[in-house]
């Protein structure tokens, strides 16, 4: 027996503890509350009037009083950023494959798709609404065409990053273009492809907005720009907050996702040879 | 078998002027004999085992596999990169399977001699693993299963230890010693490591460089089954020597020349 076989495992340092870990989970919220509580205290003790600032609990109090119709907003936002949201993803896929399945026709549409991308948005709005009318079509049409650029070029990037090793792996078995891209390229893309979709989920938020802006009886850029107009302040401010929400939320669901289905390509140990 | 009849290799560099990467190459390996093809680097090595994998196409002269022509990718070749190059998100066992994927065949017949390989690498109980959570010896030893998955007559590899430490390599060649003595193949090695070679190989194939071309092929005449301990048998140490002199004398050569 070897002297130091009577010792045991060696403890493991004491981690921080429960409080201190609790306490460090809950900093960003404190955070977010001391700033709301700071906030309505400069408005209270400098009488600040609505119009201009409202207090947080003014801002939750007339939103709340109203609450179906903000509801009813709310939701056709929602509906507007994912259509916008998923149409961009569905085409930017098989646009980004045939953009990298040869130099040609990469070399065709790039430059489309750099013209489509360099047009402001809310320019093309107007143009929209005269062209697909006045209902929901010209607001996912712009959500649409906000977020897909950047779609497809993550996506593209993820397509060609493919180590030179990996596609003469493919030749090596013979196989078909459509296997290497089934087995090889479309996975190694997956974390393109999600930081892609991340950025674009933001993005959709925004082109909803925008659309909501330009032409729209309903959704919450509608009101905001309605309740502005009659200087219901707070109102807008409460719309303003849900939109936020919505934003953090959809960026949550979007990393959720990737989490659930894809753990292999959150980690980095992908990258390690 | 494997012939390889006076080939030129000529790359086109980026600024347009060519390269010559291989110039009159001709040799002949025996079918289940292990060669090892060593030299300085850029002299063509790997340009050499991707000609006769069928990966890239000769410039001039011809290649042929078992009494035919190399005109692409061949089913009868297994290859091993220098890195294991396994697919992240796939399992060991689909690392494994995974040539079969892409060449469209069945996987689930196979399985079994899948695990029979990883078990014979010294891998049963990794089948589900990733590789991520592999050492790099163990990632390489996934990379030469999946290279025998099709069970092809032939193996190339292309540094295929030259990525691990000194131990594990070491390690790594009797290993792969055994596997080609329960299984026989023709393998053709590149290397960088002449004891490596010679360890290894039926035959030693030196190389120089620019524009690479054969030196000698040199027979190893040391018994087998082979191990370090051979290091300082007589013969051992005269192969080594001479390829050591062999591919110095080309390095001062050049050196040399004006």
């Amino acid at each position: 027996m070897r002297p130091d076989d009577d010792r045991g495992e060696p403890e493991l340092p004491p981690g921080p503890s429960a409080a201190k870990r609790a306490l460090r989970a809950a900093m960003p919220w404190l955070a977010v509350l001391g700033l709301f509580v700071l906030w309505e205290v400069a408005v209270r003790a400098f009488r600040i009037p609505d119009y201009l600032l409202p207090a947080p609990l003014e801002i939750w109090s007339q939103t709340y009083a109203l609450k179906a119709m903000v509801g009813m907003h709310t939701l056709a936002t929602l509906e507007t950023i994912l259509y916008g949201f998923v149409m961009a993803a569905a085409i930017s896929l098989p646009l980004a494959v045939l953009v990298t399945a040869s130099p040609a026709i990469a070399s065709a549409v790039y430059p489309l798709l750099v013209i489509v991308h360099s047009i402001p948005k809310v320019a093309l709005a107007p143009v929209l609404v005269v062209a697909l009318g006045a209902n929901e079509l010209p607001r996912i049409a712009i959500t649409f065409l906000v977020c897909f650029f950047p779609l497809v070029i993550s996506i593209a990037a993820g397509l060609l990053a493919v180590p030179a090793e990996y596609i003469e792996m493919c030749r090596a078995c013979r196989a078909s273009r459509l296997r290497e891209l089934w087995r090889v390229r479309l996975p190694y893309a997956v974390p393109f492809i999600f930081s892609g979709l991340k950025v674009a989920i933001t993005l959709a938020v925004v082109g909803a907005v925008v659309g909501e802006f330009v032409a729209s009886e309903k959704g919450l850029g509608y009101l905001i720009q309605s309740s502005t107009a009659f200087f219901k302040t707070p109102l807008a401010f409460g719309a303003i907050v849900i939109l936020a929400i919505i934003g953090i939320a959809l960026f949550q669901a979007v990393v959720a996702i990737e989490r659930a289905f894809f753990p292999w390509a959150v980690s980095d140990d992908r990258f390690r040879e | 078998m494997i012939q390889i009849d006076r080939v030129d290799q000529v790359f086109r560099a980026r600024d347009g002027a060519g390269v010559v990467a291989l110039r009159d190459v001709s040799l002949r390996v025996e079918a289940n004999s292990f060669v090892c093809v060593v030299g300085p680097s850029g002299c063509g090595k790997s340009t050499l085992l991707r000609l006769i994998a069928g990966l890239i196409p000769c410039t001039r002269g011809s290649i042929s596999v078992s009494g035919q022509r190399v005109d692409g990718p061949r089913e009868e070749v297994g290859f091993v990169f220098q890195k294991p190059t396994l697919l992240p998100w796939a399992s060991v066992l689909d690392n494994v399977l995974m040539p079969l994927k892409l060449m469209g065949r069945p996987t689930e017949g196979p399985r079994g001699r899948a695990m029979e390989l990883l078990a014979m690498a010294g891998l049963a109980g990794f089948e589900q693993k990733l590789p991520g959570e592999l050492s790099g010896g163990m990632q390489q030893r996934v990379a030469i299963c999946r290279a025998l998955i099709h069970d092809p007559p032939i193996l190339l590899m292309d540094e295929p230890f030259g990525a691990l430490d000194a131990l594990t390599r070491e390690e790594m060649s009797l290993e792969l010693l055994r596997i080609w003595t329960e299984r026989r193949k023709t393998i053709v090695f590149v290397t960088h490591s002449i004891s490596e070679a010679v360890l290894l190989a039926d035959q030693v194939v030196v190389m120089s460089a620019r524009p690479g071309r054969i030196d000698r092929v040199i027979d190893v005449k040391v018994p087998r089954p082979r191990n370090f301990d051979q290091q300082g048998d007589p013969e051992f140490q005269r192969v080594s020597h001479t390829v050591r002199e062999l591919i110095y004398a080309n390095r001062k050569a050049a050196a040399d020349a004006p």
